[in-house]
């Protein structure tokens, strides 16, 4: 048994090896100069730290291009993440509580809709914004990213089992209307879903290239990855390696930390999606 | 229902249909009505563009293009190999974790996932660093060649996603009861032959899940190729299906054209996700 669980440990340690090494070769090269980049140990630090110095670099370059990005992308994330989840909840609350006619084709489609990746969805998303004079704005990015389908999945089915019907009688026997029941009561006991929703949709947005890509054409607009990306693209000319490594690491540190506190949240959110097959 | 609650539901569901309605039904059907249609000049091409009903013929210029052709089988085969050692992967590692024999559990689980925080274009700039000779801690070896590349985007991608898949799979695992195993153990089975005979058929349906999202995952590869594409030469425009569409819109203008390769992955995508999910239902 001792030998089986040496070999097993070795062999996890291994593999963590291949999944964190990257990540730590980030954040060892963007403790250095531009100079120390190039040779030398690529996976230790060199003789000073430079990451001050370099965050420093970050924000200022291009005319203070990055804060701009940041605020952009958590505006994008934070802003269609709340909304998203709001309307999640809103619909999938309704689909739960409220047997209409119809109510299971409507889901159905829904659910199909998961089946689409966004990619595929963002050309067409383009062409329309396009004829419709939308496109380069905000709310180009802004609109797409309020709806998500997999959220009103997991708001309905956390509504059916965690929202009574007893609790929904006896407050409308107090005289309370539907919707007030809904914000009062219902969001509240749906909370923990609401969380998953939100975390799943903040990251997604936040991720999201495609999209801003075909979407912003004025850079004032972009989000983080699509500046980075932009900045990547330039490397052949303007070899600003230290500022590309930094910026990414930044960029990175966030969710990084989002996802080592929320653990939870993130292991319901996939463990109801493994449900769904 | 009573008329009260009626209007109640309606007017809790009525944002979200709209606004799906607005940002999926509504482009769909957008982009194959456009695909319909062909932009014509007259005057070799310089005189007043005129837009003309084209039938299926922006369809025939998709399956008789070779760049088109050549990208869908360039990402079938980076599928068939990639998804397969990605899932495999996955499913080593959860059940590694999910055996008596592993020591931090928790570490390990968060260190497999952690990539995924990390995004996708953000996580191709890292690992072009490490691709690059000169910046690159790694051996000389010449990730970026015609040989290799696609070698290494299936690596970035397996990076990314190994993680995600693996807690997928871990946490159905999880919610297996134990009593099956503990049972198992007694009758002196082996931990690997209970993972064999008992848990990998349990994860059907998981792995049928893990499954279909790789496929779609691998049909709409777009950011990693573009990331690299700056320093990788072999990778054309047109590499992924994805990347052709962006391209014919971007590039070329060809607005037409674009919807038509992106109706066709559409529906592809829809093909292949629906008879995966029927060839691995069978038998069970």
């Amino acid at each position: 048994m001792r030998a089986t669980r040496m070999s097993t440990l070795v062999l996890l340690l291994a593999i963590a090896g291949y999944f964190l090494l990257p990540v730590w070769w980030l954040i060892v090269s963007a403790t250095k100069s531009k100079g120390e980049l190039f040779g030398g140990n690529g996976f230790w630090f060199g003789a000073e730290l430079h990451l001050a110095d370099n965050v420093g670099r970050v924000f200022t370059h291009s005319g203070g291009a990055f804060p701009r990005w940041v605020l952009n992308s958590l505006l994008y994330s934070a802003g269609g993440a709340v909304a998203a989840t709001l309307l999640a909840a809103m619909a999938g609350y309704s689909l739960a509580k409220y047997p209409f006619r119809g109510r299971e084709g409507l889901f159905a489609v829904i659910i199909g809709a998961v089946l689409i990746p966004p990619p595929l969805l963002a050309l067409p998303l383009y062409l329309l914004a396009s004829s419709t004079g939308v496109v380069n704005t905000y709310w180009s990015v802004l609109i797409p990213s309020v709806v998500t389908p997999f959220g009103v999945y997991l708001a309905r089915v956390y509504a059916t089992s965690s929202v009574p019907e007893e609790l929904i009688d006896a407050a409308r026997i107090d005289g309370a209307g539907d919707l007030r029941i809904f914000f009062t009561v219902a969001l509240r006991l749906m909370s923990p879903a609401l969380v998953t929703i939100f975390l799943f949709q903040f990251v997604g947005i936040w991720n999201n290239f495609f999209l801003p890509l075909m979407m912003l054409a004025d850079d004032k607009l972009w989000p983080l990855t699509l500046g980075l990306y932009f900045w990547n693209s330039q490397l052949r000319d303007q070899p600003w390696y230290d500022i590309v490594v930094t910026g990414s690491l930044i960029s990175v540190v966030p969710l990084v930390i989002a996802f080592i506190v929320l653990q939870r949240y993130w292991r319901s959110g996939l463990a109801a999606g493994s449900l769904k097959a | 229902m009573i008329r009260r609650h009626r209007v109640a539901a309606l007017l809790l569901l009525a944002p979200f249909v709209v606004l799906f309605a607005a940002v999926f039904v509504l482009p769909i059907g957008y982009a194959v009505h456009q695909s319909l249609f062909r932009v014509e000049r007259s005057g070799l091409g310089l005189g007043p563009a005129e837009t003309v009903f084209a039938g299926l013929s922006n369809y025939a210029r998709v399956f008789a293009d070779s760049a088109f052709v050549g990208s869908v089988v360039r990402v079938i085969a980076f599928g068939l190999v990639q998804v397969p050692v990605m899932l495999g992967l996955a499913l080593l590692l959860a059940l590694l974790l999910d055996s008596r024999a592993a020591w931090f559990g928790r570490f390990f689980r968060l260190a497999y996932f952690l990539p995924f925080a990390i995004p996708g274009v953000i996580a191709a700039v890292l690992w072009s660093f490490l691709y690059v000779p000169g910046i690159s801690p790694l051996p000389a070896f010449d990730f970026l060649s015609a040989d290799t590349i696609l070698w290494s985007i299936g690596n970035i991608v397996t990076w990314s996603w190994t993680g995600y898949n693996m807690v997928i799979l871990h946490t159905s695992l999880r919610s297996i009861p134990r009593e099956l195993f503990e049972a198992a153990e007694v009758d002196g089975c082996s931990g690997w032959r209970i993972a064999w005979h008992i848990k990998i058929p349990l994860l059907r349906p998981s792995l049928t899940l893990t499954g279909v999202f790789s496929i779609i995952g691998t049909l709409q590869l777009f950011g990693e190729p573009m990331v690299l594409r700056s320093m990788a030469s072999v990778i054309s425009g047109g590499y992924t299906p994805v990347m052709l569409s962006y391209q014919a819109a971007f590039g070329l203008n060809d607005y037409n054209f674009a919807a038509a390769i992106a109706v066709v992955l559409a529906v592809a995508t829809f093909v292949f996700s629906y008879g995966f999910l029927r060839l691995s239902s069978r038998g069970t």
